[in-house]
């Protein structure tokens, strides 16, 4: 679905993506792992066409996406940290979206409208929203096109309990429809029940992309933050 | 370019602007500023005048400062717009229009309507259109420095920058020019430097409508022959034009190729 050829990156003398391939496909949900600046964001960015690679291609269902938006209509993104125009309502965002996307003549999917009761608030200015409820909003707008490729950096950051759980449910359900999700988390522990792949990147480089189950083989770990952790100390001790 | 995107995206952000508090306020001080001038003065031409030199002054800052900052704020929302299936033309042009029309509004409340209350001749007509021609002007100078650095801060100070270029510097450094080579006739370089400064070409214009470019000597006379006529008031308007366009597909040139 996404494959991206040999991208490169640099902002100014930092490699943020250094000779990267990758092939992510259908059905999978894919967590993008690694230290703080890595560039994982860069990465989701370059595939969203926001940051353009110095080298290499990235292709979406076959054809390269560089200078294309057409193909932005089939992801859903959802930004780590979202800001509206603060005179907005929930309700002028979201008809604003719809205006915007609507060209896939389907019902927008309002699942998570309802169940995060952004319903009642819908006359609210954005600006008068908290951190939390802001990321409803990202959250809802992101599923809300019924898009194959879900994008989400850091999704359940800053959200309640309840919330975060109903937002996984939703990525489950959306994972076994056959979409492809792509997320970024430090929070490994809630990871666990959701990824089928794990992808991890170091200082710009991919340094693996496994299977979820064949990492937990190799490291003779249960659960992925033990992983992951068993993987950094050996990265760490070479 | 998808034009019926833009009608939509367009009606958003007009929609969010007007509701902004600096742009009430902004309309509420040149609706007084106006109010108050008309009705100080005792005739209604001398207080067009001092109105004149309100709004040479005013419009352009409000409007470069105010619409640096929207852009500076909008960063996350324009990222946004650019994951969404939108072409980065449409949203920038978007935003351009958007800025270009709340503040064009506001400047007709504000200055627009007294003017027609008051002085409802040719020459009022010239200046409303005039600083309507600013208000576009200074945002399109606005989006060039947003679309020039990322750093807040440093776009702030360029548009400071260019504001204090245009209404002070410039003129400092054609007068500097003029001393320097007293000797030499100047005037028609004059009326060719005019057109590298959007407030001296508005004002210029204004002042000739108002018929008081005897005060400005033998360079007034050369401007009256020059922009006088039809045809100098038609170029004049061409020259606020490519101030409009020309900053504007910089930007649209930078914003294309920008990494967010």
């Amino acid at each position: 679905m996404i494959v991206t050829k040999n991208i490169t990156k640099k902002f100014g003398k930092l490699k943020a993506l250094d000779d990267v391939s990758v092939t992510f496909s259908k059905g999978e949900c894919i967590a993008l792992l690694g230290p703080n600046g890595c560039g994982k964001t860069t990465l989701i960015k370059s595939l969203l066409g926001m940051v353009v690679p110095d080298n290499g291609t990235i292709e979406f269902n076959q054809s390269s996406i560089k200078n294309k938006w057409a193909y932005r209509s089939r992801i859903g993104y959802m930004p780590q940290i979202g800001r509206y125009p603060e005179n907005m309502t929930i309700a002028n965002v979201i008809d604003m979206m719809k205006d915007m996307r609507k060209e896939n003549n389907t019902a927008p999917d309002e699942d998570l409208v309802k169940s995060f009761g952004l319903n009642n608030m819908m006359q609210k200015k954005m600006s008068t929203l908290s951190g939390g409820t802001t990321q409803k909003v990202s959250a809802a707008l992101a599923f809300m096109f019924n898009p194959d490729v879900l994008v989400l950096d850091e999704p359940t950051a800053g959200l309640d309990p309840l919330s975060s759980e109903k937002l996984k449910q939703k990525i489950i359900s959306e994972k076994q429809n056959g979409k492809l999700v792509l997320i970024t988390s430090h929070i490994l522990s809630e990871l666990d029940d959701l990824i089928t792949e794990v992808f991890y990147m170091q200082e710009g480089k991919l340094l693996f992309h496994k299977k979820l189950e064949a990492l937990k083989q190799e490291t003779g770990e249960e659960k992925l933050s033990k992983a992951i952790a068993k993987i950094m100390s050996e990265q760490e001790a070479l | 370019m998808n034009p019926d995107k833009m009608k939509k995206l367009l009606k958003y952000v007009v929609a969010d602007i007007i509701q902004n508090k600096i742009v009430l306020v902004y309309t509420a001080l040149l609706l007084i500023i106006s109010l108050s001038v008309f009705n100080l003065e005792n005739s209604a031409a001398k207080g067009l005048l001092s109105l004149l030199n309100i709004i040479l002054i005013l419009v352009p800052l409000i409007c470069i400062i105010f619409s640096t900052i929207y852009m500076y704020n909008s960063a996350e929302f324009i990222e946004l717009l650019v994951s969404q299936p939108l072409k980065r033309r449409t949203i920038w042009l978007s935003l351009f229009c958007g800025l270009a029309t709340s503040l064009s509004i506001a400047y007709f409340i504000g200055v627009g309507i007294p003017i027609l209350i008051y002085h409802a001749d040719a020459t009022g007509f010239i200046m409303i259109i005039t600083g309507l021609f600013l208000t576009v002007v200074f945002v399109s100078i606005a989006l060039l420095s947003a679309s020039l650095t990322r750093d807040k801060a440093k776009g702030i100070g360029l548009s400071i920058s260019f504001w204090l270029y245009f209404s002070l510097i410039f003129d400092a450094l054609v007068l500097f020019l003029l001393f320097q080579f007293q000797d030499y006739p100047l005037e028609n370089i004059m009326v060719a430097l005019s057109f590298l400064n959007p407030i001296g070409l508005s004002r210029v214009q204004i002042l000739l409508q108002m018929d008081i470019s005897a005060l400005m000597g033998y360079t007034g006379a050369i401007f009256r022959d020059f922009f006088g006529n039809s045809a100098g008031i038609i170029l004049s308007y061409v020259g606020l034009t490519a101030w409009v366009i020309v900053p504007l597909l910089i930007s649209l040139r930078k914003f294309k190729s920008k990494d967010l």
